[in-house]
């Protein structure tokens, strides 16, 4: 099966504070760690995992810049076969609609069974599969949390409320978008990472793909981020402060009020 | 102004509380404009929730096909595609539905999408401003939204106040627009809906829940949850990145994926705090967070927080909650 898989490189919301710039037009973007999406790793893990049993190809493909490269190379170490950077300035500026306008120039480029994608990427909204699929008029699925291979299709399972899953059948070739949890990608060290570094990565530009800016980029954007601001406090937590013991004798206090401490 | 459709979730016959938040949702985008409800489905189950939204909406949208008795998104769009006028604002919520039907659906109708809007702040000619959250609640966002060739909006459910939006008096005509719909065929079929087995420990059935997050780092680590829980007479519970790391059962997740739980007192420790785990938490109990990150989300929501590392600070907890109790055994004896 030849599956690609589309990643995002984010800031690491693990590793930082995620906190406003001094103009309120963005996050504070220096020293902030970045890594590959969370999710779209275990988007990788299952493509891995299904040409493991079927044979086939998986690529890595991510719209982006330079920088992004060095996400494309640690999907390469965790076992994918190839990678793709899209980029161009043009592209710049693109809402969710035409990220999946280039993704789609993209696929119909090569020839893929089966394109994956993580859940959701922290920095927004969950939308690039679902809509990638209907521009190409593949089935999608979203939140999926298991897939087998049966019949010349799929079988898969999608996170529903609850904890419960709904069970479908779905013709190939699909997109479908992955939720944590449905494997335990495989650890990627230094060493994994330094034998795909000089491996080459091809980049596709605008006209490569035969996009104008008429589809993508920011003039044809109907979504625009605008600012940036701290969200609304709420009621907000009685912080406690002072020394360890101090706050342990105030919170053991508060908490036999409200009946959990006997 | 284009007209305002919102689509009615429903299970069994019941219309889902999400109802009455897009109906709020909508009166923002339109004071003056009556909101259709969009109700899809088959059989008794559809036309017993389109007669219970009589009472709040002045006009629904009864779409009645049998392929349709179960919400596959893929016939729902297909169906939602022959049936919404051009230019038309769908509201829906922000679940697992939602995040199925509504990107795809945007596309087809060459109509804007925004996933997981918060508020609606502003209405200005062809243009909506939306509020939105990026980084798991730690920051929120504006975004301008040109809804000229209409917009798929989905709304996160427990966002916006239901107060007021009701209309009393209503007395909502039922339109039928089944036979717009025609013949649907999917390329993914529904099969079955599996309910998860139950765990060792039913944390829905305790009164104090000890729940860890991403902050507790490593597997090893529980055990100093399991120690406090157990001093407390409570269990331990925790959050999504707990379950995916394989360091407890599913079973003992909180949030809408997971367990709804309803506990007196609620200690988050190491969550951040995603709105999809605060959607599990019922009952407003006393909540608790210990974060090392100040700005974590769920220092808003909780009642007192402690900004502390939870591997240093509960097992000083639970030394001093073990003195308490064994204080209080102590004088239970005498």
């Amino acid at each position: 099966m030849e599956i690609l898989v589309c990643a995002k490189r984010v800031p690491d919301t693990s590793e930082n504070e995620i906190q406003l710039n001094g103009a309120g037009n963005d996050i504070e973007r220096d020293d902030v760690v970045y890594s590959v999406n969370e999710p779209d790793n275990y988007a990788v893990e299952e493509a891995l995992r299904i040409v493991d049993r079927t044979g086939g190809n998986v690529t890595v493909v991510t719209v982006g810049g330079d920088e992004d490269e060095e996400i494309l190379r640690r999907e390469m170490a965790m076992g994918a076969h190839q990678a793709a950077l899209i980029s161009d300035e043009a592209f710049e500026g693109s809402d969710g609609r035409g990220i999946a306008t280039i993704l789609k120039a993209f696929v119909q480029k090569g020839k893929y069974d089966l394109i994956l994608t993580g859940v959701q990427a922290d920095d927004a909204g969950a939308q690039v599969g679902g809509m990638l699929a209907a521009m190409l008029d593949y089935p999608f699925a979203s939140l999926v949390n298991a897939i087998d291979v049966e019949n010349g299709g799929l079988k898969i399972s999608r996170e529903i409320e609850g904890g419960s899953k709904e069970i479908s059948a779905i013709d190939l070739p699909c997109v479908l978008s992955i939720q944590t949890g449905i494997n335990e990608p495989r650890y990627v060290g230094m060493r994994g990472i330094r034998q795909v570094a000089s491996r080459e990565i091809p980049t596709f530009d605008a006209s490569t793909l035969g996009l104008d800016g008429g589809q993508v980029g920011e003039d044809a954007a109907k979504v625009k981020r605008t600012d940036y601001f701290v969200p609304v406090a709420g009621k907000g937590a009685e912080m406690l402060e002072g020394s360890r013991e101090e706050i342990i004798d105030r919170l053991v206090a508060m908490m036999r009020a409200k009946g959990g401490l006997n | 102004m284009p007209r305002t459709f919102t689509y009615i979730v429903h299970k069994a016959g019941l219309a889902d509380e999400s109802a009455g938040e897009l109906l709020a949702a909508a009166r923002k985008i339109g004071p003056a404009q009556t909101p259709v409800a969009l109700v899809v489905g088959y059989g008794a189950d559809l036309d017993a929730v389109c007669e219970s939204l009589r009472g709040t909406f002045s006009e629904i949208w009864k779409l009645s096909n049998e392929s349709l008795a179960y919400p596959n998104a893929e016939l729902v769009r297909q169906a939602l595609v022959r049936v919404l006028p051009q230019g038309s604002i769908l509201l829906v919520p922000h679940n697992h539905f939602g995040v199925d039907l509504s990107p795809g659906l945007s596309v087809k109708l060459n109509a804007a999408y925004v996933s997981d809007v918060l508020d609606i702040e502003r209405v200005a000619g062809n243009s909506l401003t939306l509020v939105r959250q990026e980084f798991g609640g730690q920051v929120s966002t504006h975004v301008q939204c040109d809804i000229t060739s209409g917009a798929v909006l989905n709304i996160r459910p427990g966002a916006i106040a239901t107060h007021g939006s009701v209309q009393a008096s209503a007395s909502g005509v039922i339109v039928d627009q089944s036979a717009k719909v025609g013949p649907l065929t999917a390329k993914r079929r529904y099969l079955e809906t599996l309910i998860p087995e139950a765990g060792d420990v039913d944390i829905t059935r305790h009164a104090v829940l000890v729940s860890v997050g991403r902050g507790i780092q490593e597997k090893d680590n529980v055990s100093i949850a399991e120690d406090l829980a157990n001093a407390l007479g409570g269990a331990v519970s925790c959050s999504r990145p707990v379950v995916d790391a394989k360091w407890l059962e599913k079973s003992r997740q909180v949030g809408s994926s997971g367990q709804t739980v309803r506990p007196k007192v609620y200690l988050a420790c190491g969550i951040s705090g995603s709105f999809q785990h605060l959607a599990g938490i019922k009952g407003n109990p006393f909540m608790v967070a210990i974060n090392k990150n100040p700005k974590a989300p769920i220092f808003r929501v909780a009642d007192v927080g402690i900004v502390d590392d939870v591997l240093e600070f509960l097992p000083e907890l639970t030394e001093r909650v073990l003195e308490e109790t064994s204080v209080a055994a102590g004088r239970s004896r005498e």
